[in-house]
């Protein structure tokens, strides 16, 4: 299946991933929509960021398949692989932009290396592209002369050069203000209904959730728990799920705060009770 | 990284690579785009222009250090004149690609690693792949070829230099003849010679570029790694020039 304009759909198969002989991730099988934003939730450490990474095809996966409109990607040929890459845009964690290169030239890479457009031409785009953004004025600029906030909108202009079909995101708002984070978000649902893309964003923002998901994959402790809309997710039961939903601490966590307040309140006794007799003997 | 995995893996991957750019550079068909182009103009102009005034320095302390060493041994015997094929012969075939590539290892090799590992914490690397563009054809490809062919450049402006250094050295102190000085240089000195000394240069650059890439690209745990691979990466170029010095040297004498 796919959306209206040939974005596709990316199935997980009962996919399974991890690193050297530790699992993160087992039998997780889900389908994120065609044209749709699907947000992966998770607690740090839960195997979101690698389960990514394993959808943009820099980790191999274990066990399972990953099908991307239709097509399986263990299965592609080198060619195939490059073709898919190049309809696919990603956002990293903090940008990842060239550092060496200035912003505008940081875009242009993508353009310069799939296509034979003129210098002219591609200038124009990339000044399309972070206009885009909101950076229209910072083509001169190296990252480390930006902003966190303005490296993630810069990486999501470098993401968007090819006009990409699909557009994957590792927490787009981890680390900024509310203000840059909201503004974040709508950029994502822009560009959601103006270019018809599936957008699959990876995050722990329960504000950025509510504001962007159609669809939502929870992961944790290496098993899928919940996939579904916003509302079904609202009226979910499982303990963990209402525990990340309503912010509340873990058992452990709680136990270990009532021991350490136990501790601060017997010490403060002492010290009191060493001045009383202290005054005392004076 | 699609080489991931243990040590030697990465190394085999990263040398496959690289013979895959190899290969292609002489294809026909496989255009090499202009901006492509523009970073091997910058890496050769990095590596080797900015390394002529340190290579120059070096090559002429050198050139002058050894005429005043053959000096003091060769005025023993009354062989004074012979200053000039010392002098010539050991700059040409050792002394000058050895010097030249040490200053490599020490100024682009380390820059090499601490660019790549900085990259790959960074995830910068990463982007590459998923942009679809190849890590090593981007970054390691330029790298790889100006230093094949600035190593050899720099060893020969490092040879001028020591050799002029010593005769003007020998002219001015010793006292001998500055023409005869630089006549009995050609006349000893074969192309074999000159040759020998440039392979040996191309050979030390193909390794530091090598060995510090692959170390770079080796780096995982941050800022602390990518000091520790830069430390390593030298001294492991400086360990493996040596070896293929040795090699070199004895290849030499085997087919003299």
């Amino acid at each position: 299946m796919s959306g209206r304009l040939g974005s596709p759909e990316i199935a997980l198969d009962a996919v399974s991933v991890g690193y050297g002989e530790r699992i993160v991730l087992s039998g997780v099988t889900t389908t994120l929509p065609a044209g749709k934003v699907s947000v992966i939730l998770g607690g740090s450490g839960c195997g979101k960021s690698t389960l990514l990474r394993n959808i943009i095809g820099l980790v191999p996966i274990r066990t399972g398949r990953i099908v991307l409109g239709g097509k399986d990607m263990a299965a592609m040929d080198a060619a195939e692989r490059l073709a898919m890459r190049r309809r696919m845009g990603v956002l990293f964690q903090d940008g990842a932009l060239l550092g060496s290169m200035r912003l505008g030239e940081n875009i242009a890479l993508p353009l310069r290396e799939h296509t034979d457009l003129t210098d002219s031409l591609i200038e124009e785009i990339v000044r399309l592209k972070l206009r885009l953004v909101g950076l229209a004025d910072f083509m001169d600029y190296f990252p480390s002369e930006l902003s966190g906030g303005m490296r993630k909108r810069a990486g999501l202009a470098r993401a968007m050069a090819l006009d990409p079909a699909v557009l994957l995101c590792d927490e787009p708002t981890s680390g900024l203000d509310p203000i840059t984070a909201a503004e974040m978000d709508q950029l994502v649902l822009e560009l959601k209904t103006t270019f018809d893309m599936t957008i699959v964003v990876v995050t722990h923002d329960l504000e950025s959730l509510s504001a962007i998901a159609d669809h939502v994959v929870v992961l944790n402790q290496g098993k899928m728990l919940f996939e579904g809309t916003l509302p079904a997710l609202a009226g979910c039961g499982d303990p963990f799920i209402r525990q990340f939903l309503d912010r509340q601490p873990s058992r452990e966590s709680r136990v270990l705060s009532e021991r350490w307040s136990a501790l601060v309140a017997r010490r403060r006794e002492a010290v009191a009770a060493g001045r009383e007799r202290g005054r005392s003997a004076c | 990284m699609a080489g991931g995995g243990d040590e030697s893996g990465m190394l085999v991957w990263l040398v496959m690579r690289l013979w895959g750019c190899i290969r292609d550079a002489f294809l026909p068909w496989k255009r090499t785009k202009a901006y492509q182009r523009s970073r091997l103009w910058t890496h050769m102009a990095w590596i080797g222009a900015d390394s002529l005034p340190i290579v120059s320095i070096i090559s002429a302390c050198v050139g002058i250090i050894l005429a005043l060493q053959s000096a003091t041994q060769l005025e023993k015997v009354g062989a004074l004149s012979y200053v000039a094929n010392l002098v010539g012969f050991s700059i040409v075939t050792e002394l000058g690609p050895l010097l030249v590539c040490l200053i490599l290892a020490g100024r682009a090799g380390a820059a090499f690693t601490a660019e790549i590992a900085t990259m790959r914490i960074s995830e910068e690397i990463d982007a590459l792949e998923v942009m679809g563009i190849d890590p090593v054809r981007f970054l390691i490809w330029p790298k790889f070829a100006a230093m094949c062919v600035m190593a050899p450049l720099l060893t020969l402006w490092g040879d001028a230099v020591g050799i002029t250094a010593g005769g003007v050295f020998s002219a001015l102190a010793l006292g001998l003849p500055g023409k005869a000085y630089f006549l009995q240089t050609a006349n000893f000195l074969g192309m074999r010679d000159v040759a020998a000394g440039l392979i040996k240069s191309a050979g030390f650059g193909i390794t530091i570029t090598i060995v510090s890439c692959w170390q770079g690209l080796l780096a995982r745990e941050g800022a602390a790694d990518v000091g520790r691979r830069t430390t390593r990466a030298v001294v492991q170029s400086i360990f493996l020039m040596i070896l293929l010095d040795l090699f070199f040297t004895a290849l030499n004498y085997i087919f003299r």
